[in-house]
């Protein structure tokens, strides 16, 4: 039984480890579920069993941290940065973002520069919490 | 004051996989492996660093009960637990080298930061590893 746990959670943290490794790409749940030798119908319902969150917010979270480094750390334009990450409309991007981030992807910029920490650190530890009294995730990824 | 970290620790689900990977797939060397009992005290190190050992530590008899040992056992392989940070002196090479030898729990492909380029893995278990190759105003700096 415990050997079991440990396989899948390796298994899924390996699918997790594409979604921080491959955020910028169009990843559907089919692909994501591969890799950790589960079926699509049960991933994310697995996922949040180990995680805490839908794959799909996991990666809504990723995309949205890297887009608030972009943001912090170039000058490139809001809808540069969006597709960047791999949103693939700017409606999506600008309410996903606000809705995590409690702020437009344009006020975020003008209140924050650069930060001096290793990549590893910023991936790790700034990806935005949930925000507070946001409804509960859907299981959809 | 303290000089130095002379002996660090990492869990893995078992010592003789993790003597695979870390030795003969990450390239570093043995260094403690002394058998007392039922305990094996065994440490890895980069190769002629005698500074700092990484003790491989299994969960459970006679560090754990059973209960905690499972539970560290699910901690590690979720990543939830903390991983190791290294310096080469050549990270594209050590990156091609370790996909040669097969290893593909990559995290991240060698990417240039202001510091230097480093790239992501984890070992078997879920353990987390970045390894650095500092840039060369940090060179110059630690010089």
């Amino acid at each position: 039984m415990s050997r079991e746990v440990e396989e899948l959670n390796r298994r899924l943290l390996r699918a997790r480890d594409l979604m921080d490794r491959a955020y910028a790409d169009p990843l559907d749940v089919r692909a994501v579920a591969a890799v950790a030798h589960v079926s699509p119908a049960h991933f994310s319902r697995c996922f949040r069993a180990v995680f805490g969150e839908t794959p799909h917010r996991y990666l809504q979270r990723r995309r949205v941290e890297r887009s608030m480094f972009l943001l912090r750390e170039t000058d490139r334009t809001v809808t540069d940065v969006c597709f960047d990450v791999g949103f693939t409309s700017l409606g999506t991007f600008s309410r996903t973002f606000r809705e995590i981030v409690g702020e437009t992807p344009s006020a975020y910029r003008v209140g924050h520069g650069p930060i001096v920490a290793p990549h590893c650190v910023q991936l790790a530890a700034l990806r935005p919490r949930e925000a507070a009294g946001r409804a509960a995730p859907t299981e959809q990824f | 004051m303290i000089s130095r970290l002379n002996v660090t620790s990492i869990y893995v689900l078992d010592k003789e996989e993790a003597l695979d990977f870390y030795v003969d797939k990450l390239g570093l060397e043995k260094g403690n492996d002394v058998q007392q009992g039922d305990y094996r005290w065994l440490t890895v190190r980069a190769r002629g660093d005698q500074s700092t050992e990484i003790s491989l530590e299994q969960p459970g008899s006679p560090l754990h009960d059973d209960a905690t040992a499972e539970r560290l056992r699910e901690l590690i392989t979720k990543g939830a637990l903390g991983g190791l940070v290294f310096i080469t002196d050549d990270v594209r090479a050590l990156y091609g080298r370790l996909r040669d030898h097969g290893v593909t729990d990559f995290t991240q492909e060698p990417t240039e930061h202001f510091y230097g380029t480093d790239m992501g893995l984890r070992d078997p278990f879920g353990n987390p590893i970045r390894i650095l190759q500092q840039g060369k105003a940090v060179e110059q700096a630690t010089d």
